[in-house]
């Protein structure tokens, strides 16, 4: 028997996303020089070029479960290199931030937490405390529980024991004083 | 000479070494760093990946502290600049102000801080402070990508092939190599969430810097120096490579050539101590 697919495309995604960002993601003619710079590639399930084409084609379901959006490094070099002036990087962002209140299912799951802990963070005191930031990341992503069945949490102690010892890492996390602000822009 | 400093998060924690040597080099040029009071976050990569908003307003408010002291903004880490400089684009575009709430007029410039020290006049100043040449010190310069790109945004005139720190080293006689992976990106915060990305990314690096010749790395980013310093040992191990490659802020090599008596103590916060490498080519810190 043989087993069809059904493809359904959302039609305006690409439009949608060009009256959002202002990003012109029409232009693209799929030269692929995002994806020849892209210093990543090696670690994603779509190349750039084709989260870009899939646009065009309105496959938002493929695209906001796509690893890349993720595995992006926002290094920029794909947004300063096109020849038709698309923010590549900026679509990446966009994605991210549509995936997340989508509901889709983030297949970089530790990479949105770390985001989300280092937000939590600077949303308490205003700047961020990054030990802080890292015990609420390990505890949230399970990474903790994880390292210590894999006998890995040693080597992070270790890591965490050097930082203290050369004087690299606070113990007293500094903060504004106009915490309304900041909370007020973190709602 | 006064100036706005935005010393930025990691410079309060894991980059105080950078902090130090910032404060120190600069108080030796005399330039006053003035830092710009009650300054919060950029927001960095999480704010651009997940609120686009927030990511604005964050530096924004920080534009708008800084505008009222009136003087330029110097900003030491590569991402906070070019956060502030993607608020500064987006205040100041048409609409800007309507859109995000923020009364920012943009007279004030915001300087990358290698750029900053760079310029013609405080090469020469910089010069003529030198006490001991590092005439035996070959090193690459490493920038990494956010000070450069995107150009629309941090407004660089030599993204694909940044000078500024080849200019200073030049000037304090290391010997500079070209190589290719000036601007490539050593995956900055993925050491977080996606370790095994970064040492892919810095691998790479730590073999262009070999092949060009290198005894160390030079960095103005506390990003690139973290994942090129802290993990150094553990990459090389990983990977089958016995690497020893220092990297170190290019103030710090201000610092060694000026003979400020402080600089050893910023470079012992170094997990690639450069000790060996200083005794090696008769350098003493």
């Amino acid at each position: 028997m043989t087993q069809t697919s059904r493809l359904t495309p959302e039609t305006g995604f690409m439009e949608h996303i060009e009256a959002s960002t202002g990003i012109r993601i029409s232009a693209c003619f799929q030269c692929k020089k995002c994806t020849n710079g892209c210093p990543v590639t090696f670690a994603m399930d779509v190349y750039p070029d084709q989260v870009i084409r899939l646009i065009h084609m309105g496959m938002r379901d493929q695209v906001l479960s796509c690893g890349t959006i993720w595995v992006c490094a926002a290094c920029e070099t794909c947004t300063t290199r096109c020849p038709n002036d698309i923010d590549i990087a900026g679509v990446m962002d966009y994605l991210k931030e549509r995936a997340v209140a989508s509901g889709v299912s983030i297949p970089q799951q530790r990479t949105k937490l770390f985001h989300e802990a280092f937000l939590n963070d600077v949303r308490r005191r205003g700047r961020l405390s990054e030990g802080r930031m890292l015990q609420s990341y390990m505890l949230k992503s399970g990474e903790l529980w994880r390292k210590i069945k894999d006998g890995e949490i040693g080597e992070e102690i270790s890591l965490g024991v050097n930082m203290f010892r050369k004087g690299r890492m606070s113990l007293i996390p500094k903060g504004v004083r106009s915490k309304s602000e900041i909370r007020a822009i973190l709602k | 000479m006064k100036v706005t400093y935005y010393p930025g998060c990691s410079l309060e924690g894991t980059a105080r070494d950078y902090a130090q040597s910032i404060e120190g080099v600069c108080r030796y040029l005399g330039i006053e760093l003035q830092e710009l009071s009650d300054w919060n976050c950029c927001g960095a990569t999480a704010a651009h990946s997940l609120n686009h908003r927030a990511s604005i307003l964050l530096p924004g408010r920080n534009l708008v502290l800084a505008e009222g002291l009136g003087n330029d903004l110097v900003v030491p880490c590569p991402l906070c600049f070019n956060r502030l400089k993607t608020a500064e684009k987006a205040l100041l575009e048409d609409g800007g102000e309507d859109d995000f709430g923020v009364a920012y007029e943009g007279k004030i410039r915001i300087h990358d801080l290698a750029n900053f020290l760079a310029r013609n006049e405080l090469l020469d100043l910089i010069q003529q402070k030198v006490s001991r040449p590092l005439t035996n010190l070959t090193a690459v310069c490493y920038y990494g990508c956010m000070s450069s790109r995107p150009p629309k945004i941090t407004d660089s005139s030599e993204h694909e092939n940044p000078t500024s720190m080849d200019r200073i080293l030049d000037r304090l006689g290391v010997q500079v190599k070209p190589w290719s992976h000036k601007t490539d990106c050593c995956g900055a915060s993925h050491a977080v969430a996606r370790r095994d990305i970064v040492f892919t990314l810095v691998e790479g690096l730590y073999d262009k810097a070999v092949e060009a010749g290198a005894d160390c790395i030079v960095v103005s980013c506390q990003m690139c120096q973290a994942n090129l310093d802290m993990f150094q040992g553990k990459i090389a191990s990983e990977f089958g490579k016995p690497y020893y490659l220092p990297v170190l802020y290019f103030t710090e090599l201000i610092g060694l050539a000026a003979g400020l008596a402080e600089t050893g103590e910023w470079l012992k916060k170094h997990f690639t101590e450069p000790q060996p490498l200083f005794n090696r080519i008769g350098l003493s810190a």
